[in-house]
């Protein structure tokens, strides 16, 4: 017979539970129960639901992974009795189980604190996504808006006001600075700092006294009697454990709230355990979720036969609020004269770093970071692991200024017993094991120790110590293309470029194995371009999806038409082409984010006739689909802004003129600007220019994307001539030294030296092989072609553009679309 | 091994519909079929066109190659380039799906599939 295990909630640990029971015993029949109408989703990235998630994206699980594990879910049910002595539970709905286990995994709710008008209509909290649905459905018709609460998710909610549109937003904190949890006054004030350019403001010091307005709230009434007026309020002022369930039902609970449990979980009913964030374990409930999995895998012990205890948890917290990063680790609150303390602080950048140590200067006790917490796994480490300090502790935050010490030695010296992912709990050992038995990449020792498969913040950890333990074992790492080369696409590009090689398969039987992939092919693919332009159409069987059909691939299979359109100008005549064309084809049209326009939803055997149309009138390729160069946007300029120092237009169509169709590692972007204003952006670009007085400003490596960057000054006050000279042989140094689909941004980082030495090579010819890159770029502007302009005219390229080779005219019936404001997008 | 007795063999396209070393789809009464002319071994392959990870009727516009030690044949979907063995339909990155797959064979520079 199975033993019944009933689980009362359905959030995040109630799944990881479920995971873990059914991973390592099959003894079980497990019921759960959750209140929410949906399976356990990740609360821990509610916010990204803003950001365009859907309650789907967010599932911890696939939608039958509960049946297929035959677990019984019961959803929008909450379990509303505990009968103890006949050891049942009595759902919403009706049902009645009978358990042998009882696990309460309720979590909390957000504790609304006593004040009069909590009750008016405008008034939320940040829990769930059913809250979330209410707030932006609110949001819609406010324009301003507060939150109560200035702790982690306080912040969290004003972020998600301001991305809802709500152009006023607040913070109203009780306590005298932000996050007093996790950090100092020194810390806050940065925090503050940060928030209030982000158009955040902040009210430290309030207290809420009521909340006014008739049905609607229309303000906050303080208790110095101001008055802060609003349209909507999310209160986000701490949580509250959900025992009430428990309570009823006569188990212990805390006086301020939380299920009693002892180290095993139990209540003070042994049949009965609570994890999660409804656990009151040794006085403490823990707000984060890895607590609440260790919890979930100590009672999976149990209930397998071992014994395993729950010893408290590190609340260490590294988060990234609003893009800003805070870490707090260890004992942050320490003070002189129970340790020493290091600060330091840069207002310019936002920084603000402290650590604590011990009076002997032998230990690490704890720290806060703000703004650049990049350090945080290592110091954490070093509290967690005891271990020794440097002579300078203060390089803990500055960096080794002078010799070099690398972090992956830094990782080295960690004991085995070092815990690196606590979402899983491995440690060091487990990971170096691993690497020792063969599992060589991220991906290997992922699968065979779960590292990294929870939040993700240990992984630069775990890099590290592959590379480690690889070079401990005497392994050379290499950074290989694939399994059929054994090369870095640097290696490999010099020797295709030595032996002047043109084709894929000659190339596989030099230099590699097998039949290639879809790793090797489209580098292979881009070497080529990038050393001969040749025609890509000529090897398109090797090309990336997009480059394959020369078109950016859309869900559902339709493809999108961008033809180029120089800095962004184009004539009335231009425009009314590309009006015509979409018309007659039916494609959505958009203006891009890249000064173009887009046209999609082309059917694949569509797209010949399109260019055909596009190229008549004068158009080329945009190359939207290539790993090469995009756009160069520009602003107006000195032709007609008022502040504009030069011709920023004209300077941009050259340049786009210039590199157009250049193919390289990854998407090139450019900008010019005609003053110091910027209305081009060409700071968050590959490459870009702005006007000065005396000439121009040349920036490079920046990019905007998932991690935005500026880009850095490489000379200033050049006139036109040198610009192109310097641009010239910084793209082609990045062309040929970039790891495949790196970014400019991401290539600088890893460069040693970084900008001085990319200085040095552009501008000074440190390396002297300036003239040499020139050369390269100008055969590669000399040899360009429109490759649409090849295929349109190329009767035996069209035909391979069609879905069906046996029936030509037929297109593909799966394609459907349905209307949107007057046009048309994908049934999806 | 199980003996097909009912395939059928029906023409599907000419050998040079499908580019080297790369596929193409066929349509077959409501069915969309991809077949790949692996140039490369002198060999021919056909699956379902549908990509069961996101249902996107693409496999016939993906890249080719081998994996592992044995060179098992496989394609890679457009779209995330999830892969399946040419063989036995298998998805080779991991996931819990099969594709199709059809026997092929070219005679006088026609392609044809089997099909039951
Ligand atoms: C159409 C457009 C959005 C729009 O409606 O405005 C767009 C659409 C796509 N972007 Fe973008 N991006 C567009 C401007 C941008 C911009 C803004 C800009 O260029 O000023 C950025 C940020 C700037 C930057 O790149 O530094 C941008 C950052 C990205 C990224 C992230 C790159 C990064 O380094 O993090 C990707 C993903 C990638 O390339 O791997 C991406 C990828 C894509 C892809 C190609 C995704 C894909 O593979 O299907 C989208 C193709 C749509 C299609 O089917 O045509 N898109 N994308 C814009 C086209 C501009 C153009 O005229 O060519
Ligand atoms: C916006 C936000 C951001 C966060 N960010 C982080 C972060 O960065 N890092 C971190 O570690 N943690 C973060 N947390 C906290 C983290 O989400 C929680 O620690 C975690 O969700 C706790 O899991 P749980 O299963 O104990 O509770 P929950 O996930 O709350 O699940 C409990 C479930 O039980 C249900 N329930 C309650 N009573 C009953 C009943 N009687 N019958 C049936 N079902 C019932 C509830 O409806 C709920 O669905 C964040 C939380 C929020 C809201
Ligand atoms: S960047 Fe300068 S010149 Fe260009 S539009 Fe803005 S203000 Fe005018
Ligand atoms: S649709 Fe094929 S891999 Fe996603």
């Amino acid at each position: 017979m199975k033993s019944v295990v009933v689980v009362v909630g359905n959030g995040m640990v109630s799944h990881k539970f479920c995971e873990k029971l059914v991973a390592k015993s099959s003894n079980h029949q497990i019921v759960v129960f959750g209140e929410e109408p949906r399976r356990a989703y990740d609360r821990v990235h509610l916010s990204e639901y803003f950001a365009g998630k859907t309650a789907e994206d967010l599932s911890m699980s696939q939608a039958s992974w509960y049946a297929d594990h035959g677990i019984e879910l019961y959803l929008g049910d909450p379990v509303q009795e505990i009968n103890r002595q006949q050891k049942t539970v009595h759902s919403l709905s009706g049902v009645t189980v009978r358990y042998d286990y009882l696990v309460l995994a309720t979590g909390s709710g957000a504790f609304v604190p006593n004040i009069p008008g909590v009750e008016k209509q405008g008034v939320f909290v940040y829990r769930t996504i059913d809250d979330l649905d209410r707030i932006k459905a609110y949001a819609a018709n406010a324009k301003s808006g507060v939150v109560m609460g200035g702790g982690l998710l306080g912040l969290e909610a004003a972020k998600a006001l301001i991305d809802l549109g709500i152009g006023q937003t607040h913070v109203v904190e009780f306590a005298p600075r932000l996050m007093p949890r996790q950090v100092d006054a020194g810390g806050s004030a940065m925090l503050q700092a940060k928030l209030n350019q982000l158009g955040l403001q902040i009210h430290l010091n309030k207290s809420t006294s009521c909340i006014e307005g008739a049905e609607h709230i229309t303000g906050l009434r303080f208790s110095d009697d101001s008055l802060l007026e609003t349209d909507m309020l999310v209160i986000s002022a701490g949580i509250r454990p959900r025992d009430e369930l428990a309570r009823l039902s006569g188990l212990d609970v805390g006086v301020r709230g939380g299920v009693i449990v002892n180290a095993r979980m139990q209540t003070n009913d042994p049949a009965v355990f609570a994890i999660g964030e409804c656990a009151l374990s040794d006085g403490m409930i823990y707000g984060l979720v890895a607590p609440g999995y260790d919890m979930a895998e100590v009672v999976v012990a149990q209930l397998a036969g071992n014994d395993r205890e729950f010893n408290g948890f590190d609340m260490s917290t590294k988060l990234k609020l609003i893009g800003v990063d805070v870490a707090s680790f260890g004992d942050a609150f320490i003070s002189e004269p129970d340790c020493r303390t290091i600060v330091f602080e840069d207002t310019h950048k936002g920084i603000y770093k402290r650590i604590n140590f011990s009076n002997d200067g032998r230990h690490l006790l704890g720290g806060i970071l703000i703004g650049d917490a990049d350090a945080y796994n290592m110091l954490l480490q070093t509290v967690n692991n005891k271990l020794a300090l440097p002579p300078d502790p203060e390089d803990m935050i500055l960096g080794a200024r002078g010799s070099a010490a690398t972090e992956g030695a830094g990782v080295m010296s960690l004991p085995d017993d070092a815990l690196i992912c606590s979402c899983e709990a491995v440690s060091k050992g487990n990971i170096c094991g691993a690497v020792n038995d063969g599992a060589l990449t991220i991906d290997e020792v992922k699968k065979c120790t779960g590292a990294g498969t929870g939040c993700g913040g240990c992984m630069p950890m775990v890099k590290d110590l592959i590379a480690g333990t690889m070079k401990a074992n005497g392994q050379y790492i290499k950074n290989v293309i694939c399994e059929h080369f054994a090369y870095s696409r640097q290696e490999l590009y010099d020797l295709v470029k030595i032996n002047k090689l043109k084709n894929y398969d000659l190339i596989l039987d030099h230099y590699g194995k097998g039949d290639g992939c879809e790793v090797c092919k489209p580098l292979v693919a881009s070497i080529l371009s990038s050393l001969w332009n040749d025609l890509v159409v000529k090897q398109d069987t090797i090309q990336d999806s997009n480059d394959r059909y020369l078109a950016n691939i859309q869900k559902g299979g339709t493809y999108s038409v961008v033809p180029r359109i120089p800095g962004g100008e184009i004539t009335p005549e231009k425009l009314i082409v590309i009006g015509l064309v979409a018309q007659k084809y039916g494609l959505y049209t958009k203006i891009t984010g890249g000064q173009r326009i887009d046209m999609f939803g082309a059917h694949v055997s569509d797209l010949p006739n399109i260019w055909e149309a596009l190229i008549d009138a004068g158009f080329e390729s945009g190359h939207a689909y290539g790993k090469s160069l995009r756009t160069v946007k520009s602003c107006v300029g000195s032709t007609w802004c008022r502040f504009g120092l030069h011709d920023s237009v004209s300077f941009a169509i050259e340049i786009e003129e210039r590199y157009k169709g250049l193919r390289s590692p990854h998407k090139l972007k450019g900008g010019v600007s005609g003053c110091i204003r910027e209305c081009a952006e060409a700071q968050g670009k590959d490459f870009g220019i702005i006007a000065t007085e005396k000439g121009w400003n040349l920036y490079v490596c920046g990019n905007g994307g998932s991690k935005p960057q500026h880009a850095q000054l490489i000379a200033a006050d050049i006139d036109s001539k040198t610009c192109i000279q310097y641009l010239d042989r910084f793209l082609m140094f990045y062309i040929k030294t970039a790891d495949p689909l790196t970014r400019t941004a991401t290539w600088l980082n890893k460069l040693e030296g970084g900008i001085s030495y990319l200085k040095n090579v552009v501008v000074n010819d440190s390396l002297g092989i300036a003239a040499q890159l020139e050369e390269e770029m100008q055969l590669l502007v000399d040899s360009f072609h429109c490759e649409w302009k090849e295929v349109v005219n190329n009767p035996q390229l069209r035909k391979r553009f069609t879905h069906f080779v046996n029936a030509p005219e037929e297109k593909d019936p799966n394609v459907k679309f349905e209307s949107m404001r007057e046009q048309v997008k994908a049934s999806w | 091994m199980e003996v097909l007795t009912d395939l059928e063999w029906v023409l599907a396209c000419y050998a040079d519909d499908v580019p080297e070393n790369g596929g193409a789809c066929i349509k077959h009464g409501a069915e969309q079929i991809a077949i790949y002319n692996f140039a490369r071994r002198g060999e021919w392959y056909a699956t379902q066109n549908l990509c069961p990870h996101k249902q996107q009727m693409v496999l016939s516009r993906g890249m080719i190659g081998s994996a592992g030690e044995s060179c098992e044949p496989k394609v890679a979907c457009p779209f995330h380039k999830k892969t399946f063995s040419l063989l036995s339909g298998e998805c080779l990155s991991g996931d819990d799906y099969t594709i199709k797959t059809y026997p092929v064979k070219v005679v006088d520079g026609r392609v044809y599939i089997g099909v039951i």
